[in-house]
């Protein structure tokens, strides 16, 4: 277990409060204008040192991301931009970072907009999370107030803004590009890259847009060095990691642990088990519900960072861990999953829109057998035209789901589905859709 | 994608009250200059809340004029995202997350409690005209799980008897405690903590 001295977020649980004095006593704001003193290239490199990957899904390196700003401002201003629209099912560790850490989350945004030469930072906070957003407000006040952020924060020479903007329910709104579009005060759907928003973002200027906890946790680096950091978990795994254990387990909780921990570990020591015994355990979701699920006879040996589960070809996402135990029905919580992912596509892309609805109707009556037995390589099709097939990630994040039920539980959906094809004779007509079958029938 | 339409019986027209005004002048300036549009998805939630808790076409049209946009961007906005209500909803408005890990903790006894207790069908008004309620997706409270949101506040920990107890507070009137319902410290693991003893205990 990673020793209480090497936990960033000390105030995970808001024994201590989350006001700026009780934060100073916890070391925030300590130094923070030596830090900058030190300047850009050496920030950049200590993350760099430090392997920091974001903390929001794509795990994508911190520091490499920051080199990618203009080295020198030109005509347009560059932007800092937080991405606290945190909805992923199985998720919930930012919004303990905004009403119990919202001090470590300003700091951060301070260096960072530091390193990046951004004047104003948007905080794109989820518009559910509106308790949490005034307590970061607060938080924002006192800051200012204690010349903290605002004109030559902490006396180290740099303005910094810090705005909030609120979602309005939209979970598309966590893909970057579809923030940007929505503080524009648009619809929240995704732009195509290149440009990436680093060189054009926000109103068509360099922005960096980073997960809370990721900005949150750079200071502590900063401070601690980037050695310290990534001394723990293993060589591009590095550091800590806030995990969500959600689901049918004794002590739901979120806990701050080392990367690479056996996931066996954190459910039975942190959440105190799975309900009914390890034994009872039937599946686990690794990393918010986009991740495909990973059956209990994986979870046995399983670590918990970016690079295993890949190998699992399931992914660490955002690290919330949905336990499913042997009371559900999985294909029913699959199902949900797949409801969710219908509500939420924004309608852009034809796959997305229509795949993903077509995925929730063959679930819900899969999971009461009232499918037919080819329906359900016909399922695994469709998920094959959604992924890949779309402007943004959610394509991937619909589909795999599905998919991850379909390679692990295949047998009980077929067991389950057995009616007979309604149409029995295969005719060979290459409709334009179908062309990828006929091809795979030929090779 | 979900489909949302404005409600049939419209008011004629729609204005900022004064405390409303200064709050929408106050966000217009976080924005830079001339990129005063981005301030739409927070003058809809002021619209919102002056109208009591929806908003009409009016509003739309006023917001439209209000930041120098076209109407057809604010309808847009508006009938995007879902949390603005585009038709009324009860002063207490309840929402129940029934996504994965919320359902398998038991979300559907929660929905049975809004069906007794609220009224039969989701979006209906109770009968005393002060409630209503809706099935949502992931709240982001799921270690919380079931849980729900009645206005800005988040009621976790939940089970069928406690929800019922909320909703009779709430039908009389009263507000109650936001909160874990177990008693338990926000996230942290229930009778079971190994971390950060010492700031426990201090």
């Amino acid at each position: 277990m990673l020793k209480d001295q090497d936990r960033i977020f000390k105030n995970l649980y808001n024994d201590m409060g989350a006001d700026v004095k009780s934060a100073q006593k916890r070391g925030d704001w300590v130094n923070t204008s030596e830090i900058i003193a030190k300047g850009r290239d050496w920030i950049i490199n200590e993350v760099k040192d430090s392997q920091l990957r974001g903390r929001g899904g794509a795990g994508f390196p911190t520091g490499l991301k920051w080199s990618f700003a203009p080295k020198e401002v030109g005509s347009r201003p560059h932007y800092l931009v937080i991405n606290a629209d945190e909805s992923e099912p199985g998720t919930c560790k930012d919004r303990d970072i905004l009403r119990f850490e919202p001090h470590k989350l300003i700091e951060g945004c301070l260096i960072a907009s530091y390193a990046v030469q951004a004047h104003a930072c948007y905080i794109y906070i989820r518009g559910e999370y509106f308790i949490e957003g005034q307590k970061l407000q607060s938080a924002i006040d006192e800051a200012y107030e204690k010349n903290l952020i605002g004109k030559n924060a902490v006396g180290a020479g740099w303005d910094l803004d810090i705005y909030i903007h609120y979602g309005a329910g939209a979970y598309i709104c966590g893909e970057e590009t579809a923030l940007l579009e929505s503080i524009e005060g648009k619809k929240g759907q995704p732009r195509l890259k290149p440009p990436f928003p680093a060189l054009i973002g926000l109103y068509g200027c360099p922005t960096i847009i980073n997960n809370v906890e990721t900005i949150a946790v750079v200071p502590t680096i900063l401070r601690r060095g980037g050695k310290w950091f990534s001394s723990l978990g293993r060589e591009k795994n590095t550091g800590t990691k806030i995990f969500c254990i959600s689901g049918n387990v004794n002590n739901p909780c979120n806990v701050e642990e080392e990367m690479n921990i056996p996931l066996k570990e954190l459910i039975e020591v942190h959440a105190g088990g799975v309900i009914g015994g390890w034994e009872n355990l039937q599946a686990v979701i690794p990393g918010g519900s986009s991740m495909p699920l990973i059956p209990k006879e994986k979870c046995e040996t399983l670590t918990m960072d970016f690079d295993s589960l890949m190998a699992e070809k399931s992914g660490l996402g955002t690290a919330g861990i949905v336990v499913i135990n042997k009371d559900q029905d999985i294909i029913k919580c699959m199902a949900r999953i797949a409801r969710f992912y219908k509500h939420e596509s924004c309608g852009q892309c034809t796959p997305c829109r229509e795949g993903s609805g077509w995925m929730w109707r063959m679930l819900e009556r899969m999971a009461k057998g009232e499918a037919t037995k080819d329906e359900v390589d016909m399922l695994g099709d469709v998920t094959n035209q959604i992924a890949g097939h779309t402007i943004c990630a959610f394509g991937e994040g619909s589909s795999w789901p599905v998919q991850g039920l379909l390679r692990h539980f295949k047998k009980e959906i077929q067991e389950r589905n057995n009616l007979d094809p309604i149409v029995q004779k295969k005719n060979n007509i290459p409709y334009l859709v179908d062309q990828h079958l006929l091809d795979k029938k030929n090779a | 994608m979900s489909l949302r339409r404005p409600a049939k019986n419209q008011p004629e027209t729609f204005e900022f009250s004064s405390s409303s005004m200064d709050e929408a002048n106050k966000i217009v300036l976080k924005y830079p200059e001339g990129k005063q549009q981005s301030a739409v998805m927070a003058l809809l939630y002021i619209a919102q809340k002056q109208n009591d808790n929806w908003i009409p076409l009016a509003a739309m049209k006023y917001i439209a004029k209000f930041l120098d946009m076209p109407y057809i961007k604010v309808y847009e906005v508006a009938t995007f995202y879902t949390m603005y209500n585009l038709s009324p909803v009860g002063k207490y408005f309840v929402q129940v997350c029934t996504t994965t890990p919320c359902m398998i903790r038991g979300a559907n006894k929660l929905v049975e409690a809004c069906k007794e207790k609220i009224s039969d069908k989701e979006n209906e008004l109770s009968n005393n005209k002060s409630c209503s309620w809706m099935e949502v997706e992931c709240l982001g409270a799921c270690v919380n799980a079931p849980m729900m949101q009645i206005n800005d506040d988040y009621y976790e920990d939940l089970d069928k008897e406690k929800t019922i107890e909320i909703f009779d507070k709430i039908l009389r009137g009263e507000d109650p405690k936001p909160g874990s319902y177990r008693g338990r410290l926000n996230t942290e693991p229930e009778n079971n903590r190994k971390t950060l003893m010492d700031v426990k205990n201090a």
